[in-house]
């Protein structure tokens, strides 16, 4: 039984996180990180990842999960955002839920997914490509790796020439993709945004400036509350959406989520960076591994503008008086 | 590890239900003319329409029956509050009474303040003002100078208030007041005492805002006297009553619905098909709510548990505020208006009345600076 199948059974949450935090210990010193951005397959990490049974966390026990519901799914995945894990997870899990929405068997290994194949993440190291057109979901065949650029945090996005692919009818596909892409997107953000909360609270509290911790001076307190206001705001949000869409991909929450988390994203950076001063700067310390990954997932499956229009339009399309019915989902 | 997690909250079918009844309610009584939702705010003062909504149970709903109450959850109430908001009704009478006074009384008053005072505020005929600023106290409350002096069978209370919302028109004030010197815990010697204003010895005077309008007011006590069972709790434990009420006071919708009726009106005159810019700032704003309004119920459920969730209600208030200050300062640009003096008749008066109201959004129940300083003691920083 993985340290997963074992938590799910228990319902022990606290145990899911501690089995992620071991693994970021363990498997994720700074020489890992540093070789994944350089180019390098974080092989040791991704195994030991599917050992504990987070690959397949996703999905349900009958397509080969350990059996968490998606909430704590999602729990996990924020996890491993808050370490920053250079893995391309959530690429497996979106995946993984768009071949089994179409009905479709979820292949072994590191999945990632595409409607375009531009910018595909990890699109050289997966296993398997998932292509999403309009209304068909299917895997690609002997894709081919034409660019490989990298995100802000160094994760790599691929353009990738993919001529065949056998695919399935599956209805609104591309927009299934652009929903759950979003969704998992804003929770990893929520988990980002904790973590830089916590290294600008530990550094607060660590650099003595005029004789006393800066965390002491009011004007880095209010400068930290701000911070820890877009993170309480974001994992809430976020929290919202999850639980909308367990079972299929809620449009309005998770609009509301992206929109909402991504303006946190930029916000929550820009304090824990100017808390953090030059040091948050260098390469030295680690603040950058998630404040850099914020910067590049808020503009990922639709920038905040994308998500703000589109629910401003939901809105006005069903008139003033109904945004209370949709705010209290009655 | 400060993280905070806003847990979901199922509202029961009865909350739902209750959702039902209210919005009715509202619909019937705006059809009617007995108000208009764009002119109101939680602080219209509307003693009959209170009077109506005591008569639905709908104040001091989780109270026990024995005192008028109507044992109902957290949850429950909160859902009639956010609808009373979102719709606009002017529940300005009974909105401190229901929000924290009555709590206080039931948990720290005397049987006989609980059996006299809370029936009749469940009825929604009897409105209470909340008496902690004074001249020289603001966000320094520890500095209250108003003095509680022990006399045979109650207190002797001398000392001024200000800022006290609808002491003209209320019954009675819960006011903190020293009633020993200050210690080397500033916090230790203050106890809050029940106030009946119709009694001799209280003066109110008022203090118009800069509007013109008149919700504050001056409070001067001379010698004012108050019997035992009307002391709150025990002497000398006022302070730590008076930050327990605070997540109450501060986690509640009333925290970011304050424009919510300006938010609905500007989505009405933009239409059904506007424009990029103007859609992705009503989007905005509903993600906003949408994330507000998690927190928020997620700490009505925490408050139903008996916890008490300060940091989290204080996080709520400073965003929650601030969001609300945000609105008519996006909108005014969006439909270009001259704000215009007045009630809330025209766009343009809903919106110089929202402009005009905005500063005190951060300010009242404990300012912006006040709730960060708040939030970074929950963070450790202090």
């Amino acid at each position: 039984m993985s340290a997963i199948q074992e938590s799910a059974a228990s319902g022990m949450q606290q145990d899911l996180l501690k089995t992620i935090d071991r693994v970021a210990e363990a498997h994720c010193p700074k020489a890992a990180r540093e070789s994944a951005e350089a180019g390098e397959w974080p092989a040791a990490l991704w195994r030991e990842l599917d050992n504990v049974g987070l690959v397949r966390a996703a999905l349900p026990e009958s397509a080969g999960g350990p059996g968490l519901d998606f909430g704590d799914a999602m729990v996990a995945l924020r996890r491993t955002a808050y370490h920053a894990l250079p893995v391309p997870l959530a690429e497996t899990m979106i995946a993984g839920r768009m071949l089994l929405a179409a009905g479709l068997d979820v292949p072994e290994g590191a999945l990632t997914v595409t409607a375009d194949g531009k910018r595909v993440p990890w699109g050289a190291q997966c296993a398997h490509v998932v292509v999403i057109g309009d209304d068909d979901v299917g895997l690609a065949e002997e894709p081919e790796v034409k660019l490989v650029e990298k995100n802000l945090a160094g994760e790599p996005r691929v353009q990738l020439g993919i001529a065949k692919s056998k695919r399935k009818r599956f209805p609104g596909a591309r927009e299934r993709l652009l929903l759950e892409g979003a969704l998992l997107r804003s929770v990893q953000m929520s988990g980002a945004l904790e973590r830089a909360l916590a290294y600008a609270l530990g550094y607060a509290n660590e650099r003595v400036q005029f004789g006393r911790p800066i965390g002491k001076f009011q004007a880095v307190q209010h400068m930290l509350a701000l911070l820890a206001g877009q993170a309480a705001a974001a994992s809430a949000i976020a929290d919202a959406a999850v639980e909308a869409s367990a079972q299929a991909p809620d449009e309005f929450t998770i609009a509301a989520a992206k929109a909402r988390v991504g303006e946190a994203a930029g916000k929550g950076a820009e304090i824990a960076h100017q808390v953090h001063g030059a040091m948050g700067f260098t390469r030295e310390h680690n603040l950058h591994y998630v404040t850099r990954r914020l910067w590049s997932w808020r503009d990922e499956f639709g920038n905040e503008a994308h998500w703000q229009m589109r629910l401003g339009r939901m809105v006005a399309a069903k008139g003033a008086d109904a945004l209370w019915p949709m705010l209290t989902g009655n | 590890m400060h993280e905070f997690r806003f847990e979901a909250v199922k509202m029961p079918p009865a909350a739902e239900q209750l959702r039902r009844e209210v919005r009715a309610f509202l619909a019937e009584e705006a059809g009617r003319g007995g108000f208009q939702p764009a002119r109101n705010s939680w602080n219209t003062y509307d003693p009959e329409f209170s009077r109506k909504c005591g008569a639905r149970g709908w104040i001091g709903m989780r109270w026990p029956k024995q005192y008028g109450g109507h044992e109902k959850s957290a949850l429950e109430r909160y859902v009639v509050t956010e609808e009373m908001l979102a719709g606009g009704a002017p529940v300005g009478a009974h909105w401190v009474a229901d929000r924290q006074s009555g709590h206080q009384i039931l948990r720290y008053g005397s049987e006989r303040a609980r059996r006299e005072l809370l029936p009749k505020i469940a009825a929604g005929t009897c409105f209470f003002a909340i008496g902690m600023s004074e001249p020289d106290s603001g966000s320094d409350l520890a500095a209250v100078r108003t003095r509680g002096v022990k006399v045979d069978g109650g207190w002797k209370l001398s000392g001024t208030k200000v800022w006290t919302s609808n002491a003209h028109r209320a019954h009675y004030k819960i006011t903190l007041a020293r009633t020993a010197p200050k210690q080397e815990d500033r916090h230790a010697g203050m106890t809050q005492f029940i106030i009946d204003l119709s009694k001799p010895g209280v003066t109110v005077r008022p203090i118009h805002n800069l509007y013109g309008g008149h919700d504050f007011n001056q409070v001067i006590y001379d010698d004012y006297f108050v019997p035992d069972d009307l002391v709150l709790g025990e002497v000398g434990s006022g302070w730590k009553m008076v930050t327990g009420e605070l997540a109450f006071e501060r986690s509640g919708p009333d925290r970011f619905l304050s424009t919510y009726r300006l938010l609905v009106e500007s989505i009405r005159a933009l239409g059904t098909s506007p424009g990029d810019r103007a859609a992705a700032e009503v989007g905005r704003f509903v993600a906003h709510l949408a994330a507000l309004r998690r927190m928020s119920t997620s700490i009505a459920g925490m408050l139903e548990k008996g916890a008490q969730p300060i940091v989290e209600a204080a996080l709520v208030k400073d965003v929650g505020t601030s969001f609300e200050r945000e609105v008519p300062e996006v909108f005014r640009q969006l439909l270009p208006t001259e704000p215009t003096l007045g009630h809330g008749e025209t766009y343009g008066e809903l919106l110089g009345m929202t402009v005009l109201r905005a500063p005190g959004f951060t300010i009242r129940g404990g300012t912006r600076e006040i709730l960060r300083g708040m939030i970074a003691r929950g963070l450790g920083l202090r």
